[in-house]
């Protein structure tokens, strides 16, 4: 190995661990405030990717179906939920909904979806994504809001297994890729840096800073805290662990799909690519203990860096390498932290 | 709907019944915790629930708040509620600070107070600055901790942190479950004279407290819960001369309190 090379890898490692770092931020965070461990985070990723390709090609990309069908059954349910005291607020509430899912639909059969700027590709693509996250809580999580961490890790599971289907029956089973933000590219010493990459770095910090200073200083994010931190104290002040569950999916679906829409030039994704990602930015959540943000984001940027540099040594083992690496860090979590009882 | 109190005394008075509650039963699976009881507090009141360990004066007030199902009814501000939810009643103006206190210990005490107006920043209602500093004056203690986690905070002063983080909220009615639970009797008496500060504020208080001498003699009424049922209601003053309650609750309380002193 040489230095062009290891700066190569380098660059590749980053760029991996940037969009691992931003997923296990969003696994962090749903599962301190939900005790969700979400497991089809790695379905948004492939989604946004996906939808962004289908709107690049001109094709409607179908999503806006599967988001009108789940915002008709919430809006169902709720109506079933609330029969008795249907206040003119639901209603309005329900309306807007419903008209929002509509208006997705007219816009993607309407538009000239290929001729349209990339970033109002990518926008669409985001507007058709976050309202899923919401949705996803609402109709299979909220039901169980205080079934066991393993009840809900199950259902989890099971959301990740239809997800991954309903993307084959949407997306079918080619992969796809998507064109650069910007095609220029940079000289860094020895080596060329694609733009692309550049982009990856500089949305994921963006995001991260973003993310840290909604936390830091909103009432909203210090809420979505405060319910992580003591549920039963946050409920007492009105804050519906319903509000802290739906929009903490909101944001893992908005994460993801960015995700999703920043490395689709960057690799070929397929349907069922999801999975393999949101473990890796796993590992990385594993490594902050379930509970440090900072330290998830190193480990998650460790994991990519890991990951590029097993892949140019051991490319075969490149995975095992990875996941290998989870062992020891939780044989030094168990031999540090005490041990949390669940809940329940 | 049954009325199963056989007790003929009721909290009647001056002001409108804020808080009514009917025929209240709460079970923990098979077992009934909380068996039919009548409540009512009137506005302005301060009415106090004593009763020893286990007559389910905790679960009385968790299932008022809406924490834990429970059957009856429940009357608060002219609405009825079965089995309510806590954020309605919250954004109604109904207040609870746990036994547990329940703070959020990895953050500042000047963020516990805030999330306390959560409900009134999403409705736009902006005065919760203002509110923040009237609390800030009613616990100065509050103010010179208010960067320092809550987790780091001494007993009387998570005590003074629940209870300003619930008025951040504006209550009407103000639910308070052993205040002076594990704190030392002087706290214990400044955390009492905040009370009266917050009935001038024109808070209505339901005290549940295991210090039944201190809480009769700040209540208006009060009831006693034995084994989940109410065993006597009076006026405060009425009950603190009462033969029964002084020999179960004034007695032993100042036989401990000549047992500290000694």
């Amino acid at each position: 190995m040489n230095f062009q090379i290891a700066l190569l890898l380098g660059q590749d490692g980053i760029t991996n661990g940037a969009i691992y770092a931003l997923l296990a931020l969003s696994i962090l965070l749903v599962f301190t405030v939900t005790r969700i461990l979400l497991i089809p985070l790695g379905e948004f990723v492939t989604f946004g990717a996906l939808t962004m390709a289908a709107i690049q090609m001109g094709k409607a990309p179908a999503l806006e179906w599967l988001l009108l069908a789940l915002t008709l059954i919430e809006c169902g349910l709720d109506a079933y939920h609330f029969r008795s005291n249907l206040g003119s607020k639901r209603i309005q509430t329900m309306v807007l909904k419903v008209a929002y899912a509509v208006v997705m639909v007219v816009l993607i059969q309407m538009l000239p979806l290929a001729e349209l700027p990339m970033a109002f590709q990518a926008l669409l693509t985001l507007a058709l994504m976050v309202p899923l996250g919401p949705l996803m809580y609402r109709l299979f999580f909220q039901p169980l809001a205080d079934a066991p961490a393993l009840v809900l890790l199950i259902v989890s599971i099971a959301v990740h297994v239809a997800m991954v289907g309903v993307g084959l029956l949407l997306f079918g089973p080619e992969g796809a890729r998507t064109e650069p933000f910007s095609d220029t590219a940079f000289r860094l010493g020895p080596v060329m840096m694609k733009s692309q990459t550049l982009w990856v770095i500089l949305v994921s910090i963006l995001l991260i800073v973003t993310l840290f200073l909604t936390f830091e200083r909103t009432l909203y994010g210090k809420a979505l805290r405060a319910t992580a931190v003591n549920r039963t104290g946050a409920r007492l002040l009105g804050i519906s662990p319903v509000f802290a569950g739906k929009a903490t999916f909101g944001l893992a679906a908005f994460i993801g799909s960015l995700s999703g829409i920043l490395i689709a030039p960057i690799t070929t994704l397929y349907f069922d690519s999801g999975f393999i990602i949101s473990l890796k930015g796993f590992v990385g959540a594993i490594i902050g203990g379930l509970i440090s943000y900072p330290l998830a984001a190193v480990g998650a940027v460790a994991v990519g860096l890991i990951e590029a540099f097993s892949m140019f040594w051991a490319s075969t083992y490149k995975e095992i390498i990875v996941f290998t690496l989870i062992i020891p860090f939780l044989i030094w979590r168990s031999m540090t932290s005490h041990h949390v009882e669940d809940e329940e | 709907m049954s009325t199963a109190n056989t007790s003929t005394v009721t909290n009647t008075g001056p002001g409108k019944p804020l808080l009514e509650v009917k025929d209240l039963r709460v079970a923990y699976g098979k077992v009934e915790a909380v068996t039919g009881i009548d409540l009512t507090l009137r506005e302005g009141q301060l009415v106090t629930v004593i009763g020893p360990n286990g007559a389910g004066k905790t679960t009385l007030l968790s299932a008022i708040m809406g924490l834990l199902p429970s059957k009856g009814e429940i009357h608060f501000d002219g609405e009825d509620y079965v089995s309510p939810e806590i954020e309605t009643l919250v954004g109604r103006g109904l207040g609870l600070v746990p036994e547990k206190r329940e703070l959020f210990n990895t953050m500042t005490v000047a963020d516990n107070l805030l999330l306390g107006a959560f409900q009134r920043y999403r409705r736009g209602d902006d005065s919760y600055e203002q509110t923040l500093s009237e609390v800030y004056s009613l616990f100065p203690r509050l103010w010179e901790r208010r960067q320092q986690q809550a987790g780091t905070l001494s007993g009387g002063e998570r005590q003074m942190l629940a209870i300003g983080r619930a008025m951040m909220g504006k209550p009407r009615l103000l639910m308070l479950d052993e205040p002076s639970l594990g704190l030392a009797p002087l706290i214990t008496r400044e955390i009492f004279r905040i009370f009266a500060d917050l009935r001038r504020q024109g808070v209505s208080i339901l005290l549940v407290e295991q210090n039944a001498r201190a809480a009769l003699k700040v209540a208006d009424y009060a009831y006693v819960l034995e084994g989940g049922q109410i065993a006597m209601q009076g006026p405060a003053a009425e009950l603190a001369n009462d033969s029964r309650v002084i020999e179960a609750y004034l007695g032993l309380a100042s036989k401990h309190q000549e047992l500290l002193s000694s």
